[in-house]
Formats: structure tokens, C-alpha cells, sequence
């Protein structure tokens, strides 16, 4: 018998994050470096935590083995509770068969007994991708004085981007009376940011519903919350004031690790009362040589930096050797940027090797054709020769081999 | 594999009278170095990473630091079920303090009898290094040995504390000891890190606490040097031995040296201190570091050069900070000047101080100042 937990999170952590190419073909998207020594889901863990969330369940169902081994026990976020902590859940087989999550509704369905042990009065529905500082207890404090059935949180995005996003429309109370799925012409500019709080007796009620649906494909934004909203129950939206960035892109990917370098950045990582934790590589401190020029960028221990780097966001242990420029790039951990080359505009992935006087990547500036402009990414593990070249917007997945001086000339 | 038969005794308060001032409200084990660790890190890594699964740390006074770096010892995978991690503050014997290594180990008899391992290794933590234990144990075994002392060739440090000196036959084995020569010539000296038997330890132990004899140099290792089969074992690589301020200062600073690093902090052998999620190292706008040594958590919008900073240091625009040691969430204000100085933790030095110290006598801060 475990004790009660009044909430239960579930974290949606097993989308594949196509769009972000090479840096998700070997691990789930909530695995993916971010900021210099985090993983994309230390955001919405941490933020559990701090909240005074005690179980935390972690769908997976793609690339698991380094999401896996990364949250390992928990321990680093203090979510290695005897009776509670952080738990993966990945898809198993059942008597009558096997399944894996057919949509992010499917997938909770398939834990209800995960919960049930709980035997919680909320849920906290959460997705794997996203950056941001959140106190999910005012949320569900919010969910308890509206006595709502669900509450979806919204952020307010510019009107002229709304259309990119599930836009709710809501009465003056908060309660929601449409939902607008990447509308054409805005009603409101309160987009939804995947984060729901249901109350559990209801959506195990709707959960069970939408899995005997066989019309249904058993995802909450396009099934269940639609039902429950047309079967009139209580749903509201929890406005959310402060920095939220998707990053399921390249170039949102990109942006975010950007924000970091931005003195205004509202997303303060040093806030001793809202700590992002996060699984801390054995390395000593950082290594800045001599003739180096560090400006405007985060780095991280086990860093050598000989070269110059400028709106540079390195993870634990890369080298920049001396005479190589990096600037408006993150690399991660482990990759190393040899003598003369230089990275701008990309995003190197973990051991990565950027050979001699190589060039990756372009200032848009440098560029005539705008459309060809683009973030430049290199894969894990992937070697790029010396006197190499690769262009904005690439994104390589093999090893380029060395260019020697005459071939370029 | 883990696991062979040594286990660790490790004394975090010897030798911290030869640097009172960042002792005073810590053990010597306890003491910032090098960015992010504590002396202790090095010897209790060493070991971790040489097998030793069970390490006991003696402290006698000042431990509230140590405990609370040490945790359970899950930084350095010593918070187990099966042995890990022993914290042994002062215990019996009716004094409140131990005054001398006997009296020491013969309060953690008890500890000491009901351990399996048949070896003991005995280390202090006033050194800085990365030793593989494995080698200095496999040459005990090979020597048939009683006890194994580690020692360096060179010069005695300034104001080691009772250096002891070997001298070796051919094959390793010592014939003499010769307690604080008086002259500086090149010497195996001897540092306070050795391998013995655990029964023979205790027994040596019983025997000069029942004689009231309490110099561990002299009662037990220059007493016996005929009658036990004692052996050196050489370590070359890197070291530096904390004998006094002036050697703190000069062991952070070869840390700026690539060789020096890649010895100490290889990565088969790292060295493990406390965690604390902190963000990245953030360089703002107009910053200049050169030849630094910068942990996580600190941020720098002025000038570094030929410093350490610790974790959660904040060096404020127009500051300029020069051969500095510069300790865990310092806060140096705009336009300050600090050269050859050295600040504790906690210190805030407001905007436009001057700070000058001399590479022979850097001016020392203590903790939680305000300047």
C-alpha cells in the first residue's frame, strides 16, 4: 500500500523529436543537451520538485536507453522517495497482447494503475520539450478554486503567431468554451502549453471512454479534451506569466540556448529558490588559456578554451583550441573544435570534431540567399575533416572527410 | 570490479596548524582547492577509484564543514548497504580532543576490530594528487610487506611538519628513518600516506598505548624499522603537499598547467567532490579571462587573469582580478583591483577596493568579510 499523493505527475517523454534531425536519432527529444549542462527534461522535473511533487511518472517509448540511464534512480532531483520518486514507464506486454502508445491519452491510459496506487485527487499532465520555471501546486491550487475538471495552462503568444499554436478561447471567468486548433484567424492569444491538472476520477472516466472509442487516435488535444468539453465539463485556463519556449525545433532549439546569453533573460538559472538540477558530470572546473577571448556565453566545467567563442554556449568538457572561433553556437558535451576552424551560427553535437581551419555553418549577414540561411548541425560522434566546409542550414550525419589546401584552391 | 581486501582510514584534521588561517572554522579536509573540491576529494577519490569500498574519516574538531560536505557520501559512491562511507568524530577515552595519531587510532579500536579487510591505508589530507592505490598495494603484496610508506623524491617542502626521511635498499626496502634532517638536500621524504596489515596496526597501536608512547614516526615507524618488513613506494607524478599558505596558493595556481591538470583530473580517474547544481560559468559582456581556472556558477563581467575562481563567484564589471584564489560565492564589486590575494568563502569586497598582496605573502580575506 503506498501512501496517498494528492497530485501525480505524468511526464510525456516518448516522442521521437523528428524535427530536430540528427540530434534525435540516438535519443528521445527530452533527453537533448540544453544550456550548457542540462537535458530538456530537468526543466519539467525540476519544476515538479520544487513544486512539492512527489511521483512522477515518465512515459517512454522512444530511443529510451540514455533517457533511462539518465534518470537513473531519480537521486538527483531528490526524486528517489521510498515510497514515491520518478518512475519510467515504458509500454509492456499485457495477457492479451501488447501496445505501444498509440497516442499521448493511450499512454496514460496504459499507466492508470501507476496512478491508481497513488490513489491521487489530481494529475498533472506534462510534455517533455518544453523550457520554462513553473510552480504546478498554484496550478492545481487555481484547478481546486475554479473546482474545475481540467485546466489547461495558457501563455499569452503575439497575436500574428497564434495561428501556429492551439489557441483557447475562454469566457471572462477562465472558463474555456472553444478550442482553436492552429486557427486561421485568432480569436484570442492564449495558446496552450501542453500542461494540463485534471481531476482523476474524471479523466479516468474519459480515459476509459476514449480507449473504447475506436474512432478515437487517443491524444488529448485532439480527442479527450474536445469530449470533455463537449460533454460540459468544467475546464479552465491557467494564464502563466514568464519565459516558455518550446523547443522542439532546430532553430526554437537554437534560440532558447541563445536566450541564456541574454542579460534580460527573464529565465534565471541561479535562483537559489527555483533550482534546475540536473545528473552533474565528474569534471574539474573550466580551463581558460591564455591568448582567449570568452564573451557573452555560458560554459561549462571540464571546458578547455584556448580559442575565441562569443555567444557560445559549451557543454561539459569541450575543447576549443587555440585560433578557433565559435560564436552564436552551442556545442555539446565532449565535442572538440580544433586549431583555425570556425563554427558559427550550428549546433555541435556531443563528440563531435570539428577538424583544422574547417568552417561550419554562416553569419546570415554573409549570406545572399536568405533562404539558403539556416542553423547548421552537426551529429554526435561525427567527424568533420580539416579545411572542411559545411554550409548553413546542413545538417550532417556522417564524417566529412579532410580538404587538403590544393583541392580547395 | 570492486573490492580488494584494503580499507581506508583517512585523518582530516593533521597538519592543520600549518594553515591557521583557513583552519580556523574547518578541517585541514575540508579546505577549498582548486576550483570546485576540498582537500579531502583528492585521497578519498584516490581510493574510491583504486577499489576501496569502506573509508573511515577521523575528525576531531571543527568537523561541522566536513559533515556537510560529506554527506552519506554518495559523491563518491561510498553511501552503500554494505559498507561506504564512516564519519568517526572523537569517541571514548575521556579526552573531548586527540592530541597525537595514537591516541586516534587506538579510540577507533573498536572500528578497526570489527572491520574484514586485512589492509588498512592510512592517509591524511593535506595532499594534493591522484595516486592509484592499486599499484602501492599490489607492490605491498609483491614485497610481502608490513607496512608500505608512499614517498616523494626532491626537496622537502617549507615547513613540512616533522618530515620524515627514508633511506632504501635496492629493492625498496627501508633501512633507515631519519626524523627532520637539518639540511636541504634531496631526500626520499616520506608523506603521511601508508598501507599496512589492519592486525599488525592494531596490535602496533595497543602496544604504545600501553606504554604510553604516542609519536607514531618514532614509537612506531623509526622503532621498528629492523624488525618489520617496512617498504618504501615511490609516487613521481604530480603532488603538492599544503605545508603553509604560500604552497595553498602555489598548488592552485599549477593548476593552470595542461600537464598538471591531465594528471590530476584524468578521466578514468576523476575526482569526485559534493554536488551542487549550479548553472554554467557566464561570461558577459566585456569579459576578459586569461589563464583561469573558473567553476560552474560563477558569473564574469570584468577582467581575470592567473586565478582560481570557486563556485558562485561574482566578479562585477570594471574589476580586475590577478594571480587570485578566490573562494565559492565571493562577490567582488564594480572596479575593484585584487592582486595575489586570496578570499574565503562568503566574502563580499565592495566596489572600488584595492586589494594588493605579494606573490611570496598574498593578503588573505576570511570568510564571509565584507571589505
Amino acid at each position: 500500500m503506498f501512501p496517498k499523493q494528492e497530485v501525480v505527475a505524468m511526464l510525456l517523454a516518448g516522442g521521437q523529436g523528428s524535427r530536430l534531425g540528427v540530434l534525435t536519432t540516438k535519443l528521445a527529444k527530452p533527453a537533448v543537451p540544453f544550456g550548457g549542462k542540462y537535458r530538456i527534461i530537468d526543466f519539467p522535473l525540476s519544476n515538479c520538485v520544487n513544486s512539492g511533487i512527489e511521483a512522477v511518472g515518465v512515459l517512454t517509448q522512444y530511443q529510451p536507453l540514455v533517457l533511462n540511464e539518465y534518470i537513473g534512480s531519480g537521486q538527483p532531483w531528490d526524486l528517489d522517495s521510498m515510497n514515491s520518486g520518478v518512475q519510467v514507464l515504458s509500454p509492456y506486454q499485457r495477457n492479451r497482447g501488447a501496445d505501444w502508445y498509440k497516442g499521448t491519452a493511450n499512454a496514460i491510459y496504459q499507466n492508470m494503475n501507476y496512478i491508481e496506487r497513488y490513489n491521487p485527487d489530481y494529475v498533472v499532465i506534462l510534455s517533455g520539450d518544453h523550457i520554462y520555471k513553473m510552480d504546478y501546486s498554484k496550478m492545481v491550487a487555481y484547478h481546486k478554486e475554479k473546482g474545475a475538471d481540467c485546466t489547461i495552462a495558457v501563455i499569452d503568444v503575439p497575436l500574428s503567431e497564434a495561428s501556429r499554436f492551439g489557441i483557447l478561447n475562454t469566457n471572462p471567468d477562465g472558463s474555456i468554451y472553444e478550442f482553436d486548433e492552429k486557427p486561421k484567424v485568432p480569436k484570442s492569444t492564449k495558446a496552450s502549453m501542453g500542461i494540463y491538472v485534471f481531476s482523476w476520477n474524471k479523466l479516468r472516466k474519459y480515459l476509459t471512454e476514449d480507449q473504447e472509442n475506436p474512432e478515437s487516435s487517443n491524444d488529448f488535444g485532439k480527442d479527450v479534451l474536445p469530449t470533455m468539453l463537449n460533454a460540459g465539463e468544467k475546464m479552465f485556463a491557467y494564464e502563466f506569466h514568464g519565459y516558455w519556449k518550446d523547443v522542439g525545433t532546430i532553430d526554437s532549439l537554437w534560440e532558447a540556448n541563445m536566450d541564456l546569453l541574454d542579460p534580460k533573460m527573464p529565465l534565471d538559472l541561479s535562483d537559489e529558490n527555483w533550482k534546475i538540477y540536473s545528473r552533474n558530470p565528474v569534471m574539474p572546473p573550466q580551463y581558460i588559456g591564455d591568448n582567449a577571448v570568452t564573451q557573452n556565453s555560458l560554459v561549462a566545467d571540464g571546458c578547455n578554451v584556448y580559442g575565441e567563442i562569443d555567444f557560445a554556449v559549451l557543454f561539459a568538457g569541450v575543447s576549443i583550441a587555440p585560433g578557433a572561433v565559435v560564436k552564436d553556437s552551442i556545442i555539446m558535451p565532449g565535442a572538440r573544435v580544433e586549431e583555425g576552424a570556425v563554427v558559427q551560427y550550428a549546433i555541435v553535437s556531443e563528440n563531435a570534431v570539428i577538424g583544422k581551419n574547417a568552417v561550419v555553418g554562416a553569419r546570415p549577414e554573409d549570406i545572399e540567399e536568405k533562404d539558403e540561411w539556416g542553423i547548421a548541425v552537426i551529429g554526435d560522434n561525427v567527424k568533420i575533416g580539416a579545411g572542411a566546409v559545411v554550409p548553413p542550414k546542413a545538417m550532417i550525419d556522417k564524417d566529412i572527410p579532410e580538404v587538403t589546401e590544393d583541392a580547395r584552391k | 570490479m570492486r573490492g580488494n581486501n584494503v580499507m581506508g582510514i583517512i585523518f582530516s584534521n593533521m597538519h592543520e596548524e600549518l594553515i591557521r588561517e583557513l583552519t580556523d572554522k574547518r578541517t585541514m579536509g575540508s579546505v577549498p582547492f582548486g576550483g570546485r573540491y576540498r582537500l579531502i576529494d583528492f585521497t578519498l577519490s584516490n581510493m574510491v577509484n583504486s577499489g576501496i569500498n569502506k573509508v573511515g574519516v577521523i575528525t576531531k574538531s571543527n568537523y561541522q564543514s566536513l559533515m556537510d560536505h560529506l554527506g552519506s557520501g554518495k559523491a563518491w559512491d561510498l553511501s552503500k548497504r554494505r559498507d561506504g562511507l564512516y564519519i568517526l568524530p572523537p569517541f571514548g577515552n575521556g579526552s573531548a580532543e586527540y592530541t597525537n595519531r595514537v591516541e586516534t587510532l587506538s579510540a577507533i579500536e573498536g572500528f578497526l576490530r570489527h572491520s574484514k579487510e586485512e589492509y588498512v591505508l592510512l592517509s591524511d589530507s593535506d595532499v594534493v594528487c591522484n595516486i592509484d592505490y592499486q599499484k602501492v598495494i599490489s607492490s605491498h603484496i609483491r614485497n610481502n610487506a608490513d607496512i608500505t610508506i608512499l614517498y616523494k623524491r626532491g626537496q622537502i617542502p617549507a615547513k613540512m611538519a616533522e618530515p620524515m626521511v627514508l633511506s632504501l635498499e635496492p629493492d625498496g626496502r627501508i633501512k633507515d628513518i631519519i626524523i627532520d634532517p637539518r639540511t636541504d638536500s634531496e631526500y626520499s621524504y616520506a608523506f603521511d600516506q601508508a598501507l599496512i596489515k589492519r592486525e599488525l596496526l592494531i596490535h602496533l597501536i595497543s602496544e604504545c598505548s600501553s606504554r604510553n608512547k604516542s609519536n607514531f614516526k618514532k614509537d612506531i615507524y623509526q622503532a621498528n624499522v629492523s624488525k618489520l618488513r617496512m617498504y618504501g613506494y615511490e609516487f613521481s607524478g604530480f603532488s603538492q603537499i599544503i605545508t603553509c599558505m604560500n604552497s595553498y596558493f602555489e598548488g592552485n595556481m599549477a593548476l593552470m598547467r595542461p600537464e598538471v591538470r591531465a594528471e590530476l583530473f584524468p578521466s578514468d580517474r576523476p575526482i569526485y567532490t559534493k554536488v551542487r547544481d549550479d548553472m554554467p560559468g557566464k561570461y558577459g559582456l566585456g569579459a576578459k579571462v586569461k589563464n583561469s581556472l573558473i567553476a560552474n556558477g560563477c558569473v564574469i563581467e570584468g577582467e581575470v587573469e592567473n586565478s582560481v575562481l570557486f563556485r558562485g563567484v561574482h566578479i562585477s564589471k570594471g574589476a580586475k582580478i590577478t594571480n587570485s584564489v578566490i573562494m565559492q560565492d565571493t562577490i567582488i564589486g564594480e572596479n575593484c583591483n585584487l592582486n595575489y590575494v586570496i578570499t574565503d568563502k562568503d566574502v563580499v569586497v565592495k566596489s572600488d577596493r584595492t586589494l594588493m598582496g605579494f606573490q611570496s605573502y598574498p593578503v588573505y580575506i576570511s570568510k564571509a568579510s565584507v571589505v
